[in-house]
């Protein structure tokens, strides 16, 4: 459905972010790609939605394909108008617009005004505390419903494939369960594809089918989930990490990687 | 107080908010251009000043019908706002803000040397067909074509507030003020969007021109109501609609008064010294404006 193959993205002409990177991410299947802070998750989905060039970079080896159709050079409201959108991180809400008007700005690719009210409607059902704080200005949502938020606004314009990057950052575990129970309701019931970038491990790996480990703009380790989840690497590497916590750790990980490296 | 004193109170108050509902409608042009594309436009007075001569010209050299020359002056200034974004400023999207600002001077000086080298520094009449009966409200009294102008003014506000809270282009425009990336990534053509934020401020100057001409007689003066742009919309916030019609209003009432109040004891001028007296008094504290956006800070 979706393949990325041995792409390499340059920043401002000479910073080198992805060094090859293939990626297969097939039809009503969660596909996960997991890695450490800076290791080119972003990066990658932003290679893939279009959004790239907004900040000076540049997709200059290898191509993405959608449905047989080379979308690496779009521009990113045509990669959204052929049913791919990305959800960011941080969410990014657009602040001043209530919630409901966040989703109409999020199904300004529907050519019909009943469609757009039909596809809010269809997100409220999914996240019914948005419908609550519908006419509440989206700046002052709480962090996980602007995570909701974020993915009902990507929900509106019909997509095939959702991009998601992080959506568990910062949020209590209870509403990454219930985000994540959702994102899981709806491939299943919306026929939705969806790749998924985490650095939970552990959750990222319950709902996804298949995985990759992304390293210093490289793929290092991809399977299937399950066989991941007992790679003993991921274990010590990802959820040992998870199971620490957060930023402290960060530094013996650094410490971990250099000692040891995937597939070394 | 007299009844004396407050008629002539009153009469400053009703003079001052319906020159005041002009500058938010000239005011109204740069916050649309700044709201949706971060553009800061010193050549809106200038704007103004050129739908002023266009429809002048129409009217008393062309012959034109009145509502022909309007309709003229208003396409003139879509087609001129809309090439000016596409050929002067999308080349200079992601250059440093400076360089837009540089570039509207750069046009404004441009657009008033403009009508001495071509058509002579007269002053021309733009006469519309308003009557000159002098419009009572108590004991104020207005030119017609001031209480013209301040009705279409107030329809304008109407309209756009219309547009930006229940149209879908609207709702989609401040999606792309509010963060362009992501308006982009839900599948919005920005680029579009700020064309058409410069066709609205072309509508805007075209009609504020028009009036505005009407009242001061046509020459390079016009533009100076560019001037009292910066206070209104520095009073109202930068990209706030309601704001710049308070700010508007606040700002044509203050001259107003400090004309009628002041002048007698200082021999004239604080017309045009207490709007920026006022302006800076709010940049001190309110840098952001009475209705302006704020970043929004979570915990
Ligand atoms: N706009 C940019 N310009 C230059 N370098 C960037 C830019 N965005 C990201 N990078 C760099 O690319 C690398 C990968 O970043 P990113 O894709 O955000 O990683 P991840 O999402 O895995 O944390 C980092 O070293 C980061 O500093
Ligand atoms: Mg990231």
């Amino acid at each position: 459905m979706l393949s990325l193959n041995n792409i390499e993205v340059v920043y401002d002409g000479v910073i080198l972010v992805l060094k090859g990177v293939s990626v297969q991410v097939r039809e009503g299947e969660i596909t996960t790609i997991l890695g450490a802070n800076g290791a080119g998750k972003t990066t990658t989905l932003k290679a893939i939605s279009g959004v790239l060039r907004s900040e000076r970079g540049e997709v200059t080896k290898g191509s993405i394909e959608f449905g047989g159709k080379r979308i690496d050079g779009l521009r990113a409201f045509d990669v959204t108008r052929l049913g791919l959108v990305q959800v960011f991180e941080g969410r990014r809400v657009f602040e001043h617009l209530t919630t409901e008007e966040n989703l109409i700005a999020g199904g300004h690719t529907q050519r019909e005004p009943r469609r757009v009210r039909e596809r809010i409607g269809m997100v409220y059902d999914y996240f019914p505390r948005l419908k609550e704080r519908r006419d509440q200005q989206s700046g002052y949502l709480s962090g996980g419903e602007q995570q909701m938020l974020a993915i009902g606004r990507a929900l509106m314009s019909d997509p095939k494939v959702v991009l998601l990057d992080e959506p568990s950052l910062g949020l209590a575990p209870m509403l990454v369960e219930e985000i994540f129970a959702n994102v899981q309701k709806l491939v299943k019931e919306e026929k939705l594809t969806v790749l998924l970038v985490e650095q939970n491990a552990t959750l990222a790996l319950e709902i996804a089918r298949h995985g990759y480990v992304m390293e210093n703009g490289r793929i290092v380790l991809e399977g299937d989930a399950e066989k991941l989840r007992s790679n003993s690497d991921i274990k010590e590497f990802y959820l040992g990490l998870n199971e620490v916590g957060g930023r402290t750790s960060y530094r013996d990980v650094k410490h971990y990687r250099r000692r040891k490296r995937w597939l070394s | 107080m007299s009844s004396e004193d407050l008629g002539f109170l009153w009469a400053l108050l009703v003079n001052g908010a319906s020159i005041g509902l002009m500058y938010a409608l000239i005011a109204l042009g740069f916050v649309l251009v700044y709201k949706a594309t971060d553009a800061i436009n010193f050549a809106q007075g200038e704007f103004v000043m050129l739908a002023s001569f266009a429809a002048a010209l129409a009217l008393g050299i062309g012959g034109m019908p009145v509502i022909a020359a309007v309709l003229l002056a208003v396409a003139l200034m879509i087609g001129f706002s809309f090439g000016l974004e596409r050929v002067v400023l999308r080349p200079l999207l992601g250059r440093p803000v400076v360089a837009v600002i540089m570039a509207t001077i750069g046009l404004a000086a441009m657009l008033r040397g403009l009508p001495p080298i071509t058509i002579g520094g007269e002053t021309r009449a733009l006469p519309l067909p308003v009557g000159d009966e002098p419009v009572r409200l108590g004991a104020a009294s207005l030119p017609p074509i001031q209480v013209v102008g301040a009705i279409v003014a107030v329809l304008f506000f109407v309209a756009f507030t219309w547009f930006f809270k229940k149209s879908r282009m609207g709702v989609a425009m401040r999606a792309v003020a509010d963060n362009q990336q992501v308006a982009m990534a839900m599948g919005i053509n920005v680029e579009r969007y700020f064309a058409l934020a410069w066709a609205m401020a072309g509508i805007v100057s075209a009609l504020g021109g028009v009036l505005w001409g009407s009242m001061l007689g046509v020459d390079v003066h016009v533009a100076v109501i560019g001037l009292k742009v910066f206070p209104v919309v520095i009073l109202g916030g930068l990209d706030s609609i309601g704001g710049a019609l308070v700010g508007g209003l606040i700002i044509g009432i203050v001259e107003s008064l400090a004309a009628g109040y002041l002048d007698p004891y200082v021999g004239g001028g604080t017309k045009d010294f207490a709007p920026y007296l006022l302006m800076i008094l709010v940049l001190m504290f309110r840098p952001y404006g009475i209705f302006g956006k704020r970043k929004i800070e979570r915990v």
